[in-house]
């Protein structure tokens, strides 16, 4: 009998806290462990008896990657909480600053982290001494969502601008108009890079997946919509936690979200595709078309072509959006506690996927209580089933080949490493 | 909203990297916090997360970069590195290495890599001892943070002193004092 262990350690600095475990025996899988993820447990712990307009900035702290999610899941929860409807262009510029933090994160994605696995490289620094205009193409794509941010968040790292009801400063028209040249180069490098990364080798895998995301009827959603799923499911927000519940696993101190119903499910840029194709612009649309991914996707390894198609949508949303901008009289809507008490939800589509919060809140406005979802959280079950299935298929390959692939299968899913901390490290035990 | 000085007179960058919210990987912030409250003309701060393109990005356009970060090597909690990073290879044992996240050490490779690295990229590393979530660094971590505070301030003074001297300094005479000065130390 041969065993054979897969073991990629992360995070291991801090102890038993992360990793990728698959055992193998007589060449079948007999165990996948993966837990990569530990959720904001602190952080909902640390939002008790805050004020409810400190939420934003505090959770923003939780992702040094995607605040603007942590931020924009957080004023809408309040809204929902104090019945708030932000409207015309505040909305709009909430969905400028999340065109943004999709395009940085997503370039960052795309070309410095899957790109490499794809063409054999062990990172992007290898990458780059043979493709040096690539690279440089990522990282200037990458800057481009970096100046909305900049720009409309107050600051490009943990922005402070966003607040519950609006934002404190809003920019003037004049202000905004100089991102419109920059963003018109981005919109071009971003169809380059859709181009490029079908070009890619992609392994023969597709998996009938329960597909979760936000549908609007009018856009490609960021900030608001239904949540609906491939296999039927339509809910508002407000019923995610009917439907949606989080479970302990017993090698883990990390949960496991997973429908009541259905089991594992599948958020993120493949999900919020297949469920919002006809609410992508003509040229995102015509783009994915020619990159032969069709109306719906069901390859997690061709996510790093679905990143390009919505990086492609973001930049073209963000001209939009610039294009039709007016300054509002005010910079926010005012927002005051309920002396009876109030409770309410959020969720928008992170980068990676949707990100839930909810907050109970006192007649003062504190913080009672706080729960918050992550999209890497919710992909994890869903990571580890591809393994169970990747792996039998692939079990031929050396072990130093099959870590990599495992790697790659992992990162096709975007996981959120530096919610935890920002570190890994790689070992394999035979 | 943020105002940039001139390409030419944004000398100086420090910049902390860490999470406030993990114990000791706050050091490299905790650092970065209190050199602002010493006047440095020519000096800006920043404290970032440590993901990699962005500190590409951040350190752009300086001439002097001076990082401060948390590590993990397995020394003795408050140990302290101290890399002249423009001349040397950074260990990437030292730094967060990640294949998923984009590191510290991975960021100024790929700068040395594509030659956008500043003109003089000092990176300090101090060895944290508990990283969980919570405030505040350990009393070894606190201590070491202190150190790195009067180093830099000294790293400081020697560069204002050296461009008093030669407005001009190249890159060639910078790198044979830095040669000397590790030979010095060594």
């Amino acid at each position: 009998m041969k065993t054979k262990t897969i073991k990629v350690d992360y995070l291991a600095r801090v102890e038993g806290e992360g990793g990728l475990y698959i055992k193998l025996k007589d060449n079948a899988v007999t165990e996948v462990k993966l837990k990569i993820f530990e959720p904001p447990r602190f952080f909902e712990a640390f939002l008790r008896g805050r004020n409810f307009s400190e939420a934003p900035d505090l959770t923003a702290r939780i992702c040094g990657i995607c605040p603007i999610a942590y931020q924009m899941s957080a004023v809408h929860a309040m809204e929902n909480a104090f019945g708030v409807k932000v409207e015309g262009q505040l909305r709009a510029l909430r969905r400028l600053i999340y065109c943004g933090e999709w395009i940085e994160s997503h370039a960052l994605h795309v070309y410095m982290l899957h790109a490499p696995d794809f063409l054999g490289y062990e990172d992007a620094i290898r990458m780059a001494k043979d493709y040096p205009a690539v690279v440089q193409r990522g990282l200037q794509l990458k800057k481009s969502g970096n100046e909305i941010v900049t720009l409309v968040g107050g600051r490009e790292i943990h922005p402070i601008n966003v607040r519950v009801g609006g934002f404190y400063k809003v920019p003037t028209k004049a202000e905004l108009a100089p991102l419109a040249e920059r963003l018109k180069w981005a919109r071009d490098a971003a169809l380059e890079t859709v181009r490029w990364t079908a070009k890619l080798n992609f392994p023969d895998f597709e998996r009938d997946y329960e597909f979760v995301a936000l549908h609007h009827p009018e856009e490609y959603p960021f900030n608001e919509g239904r949540l609906i799923s491939n296999r039927g499911l339509d809910i508002a927000v407000s019923e995610f936690e009917q439907h949606f519940i989080e479970e302990h696993v017993p090698y883990s101190n990390a949960l496991h979200a997973v429908r009541k119903e259905g089991g594992a499910y599948f958020v993120g840029p493949l999900a919020r595709y297949n469920l919002n194709f006809d609410q992508l612009t003509p040229l995102a649309r015509q783009a994915a078309q020619e990159a032969g991914i069709g109306k719906i996707c069901r390859n997690p390894f061709q996510s790093i072509i679905v990143r390009s198609v919505e990086t492609l949508y973001a930049c073209e949303e963000a001209l939009r959006i610039i294009a039709g901008y007016e300054m509002p009289d005010a910079p926010f809507v005012k927002v005051e506690p309920r002396a009876e008490g109030a409770s309410g939800c959020g969720c928008t589509e992170a980068p990676r996927g949707i990100l839930y919060h909810r907050y109970r809140l006192d007649g003062n406005g504190l913080i009672l209580d706080a729960k918050i979802v992550p999209p890497t959280s919710q992909n994890q079950k869903t990571m580890e089933n591809d393994l169970w299935q990747f792996v039998p298929k692939h079990i031929r390959l050396s072990q130093e080949k099959l870590t990599w692939q495992c790697e790659q299968a992992v990162r096709n899913y975007d996981p959120c490493i530096s919610c935890a901390t920002h570190f890994l490290k790689l070992e394999i035990e035979h | 909203m943020k105002t940039q000085l001139p390409l030419a007179s944004r000398r100086g960058l420090l910049l902390g990297v860490g999470n406030a919210y993990r114990h000791d990987d706050a050091a490299g912030l905790q650092v970065v916090r209190r050199l602002q409250q010493h006047a440095l003309p020519g000096f800006e701060f920043v404290e970032m997360s440590g993901e990699g393109a962005a500190l590409l990005e951040a350190w752009g356009g300086f001439e002097t970069v001076i990082l401060i970060d948390a590590v993990a090597s397995a020394a003795q909690p408050g140990t302290v590195y101290r890399f002249a990073a423009h001349e040397q290879h950074l260990p990437a044992k030292f730094f967060h290495y990640s294949t998923h996240a984009f590191s510290v050490a991975e960021a100024v490779e790929l700068a040395r890599a594509l030659a956008q690295l500043p003109r003089e990229l000092l990176v300090y590393g101090i060895e944290g001892k508990d990283f969980s979530h919570g405030l505040g660094l350990s009393a070894e971590v606190a201590h070491a943070a202190k150190k790195v505070c009067a180093a830099v301030l000294r790293d400081i003074t020697r560069l204002n002193s050296q461009s008093s001297h030669n407005e001009t300094w190249n890159l060639a005479h910078a790198r044979t004092r830095s040669h000397q000065r590790l030979a010095a130390q060594n």
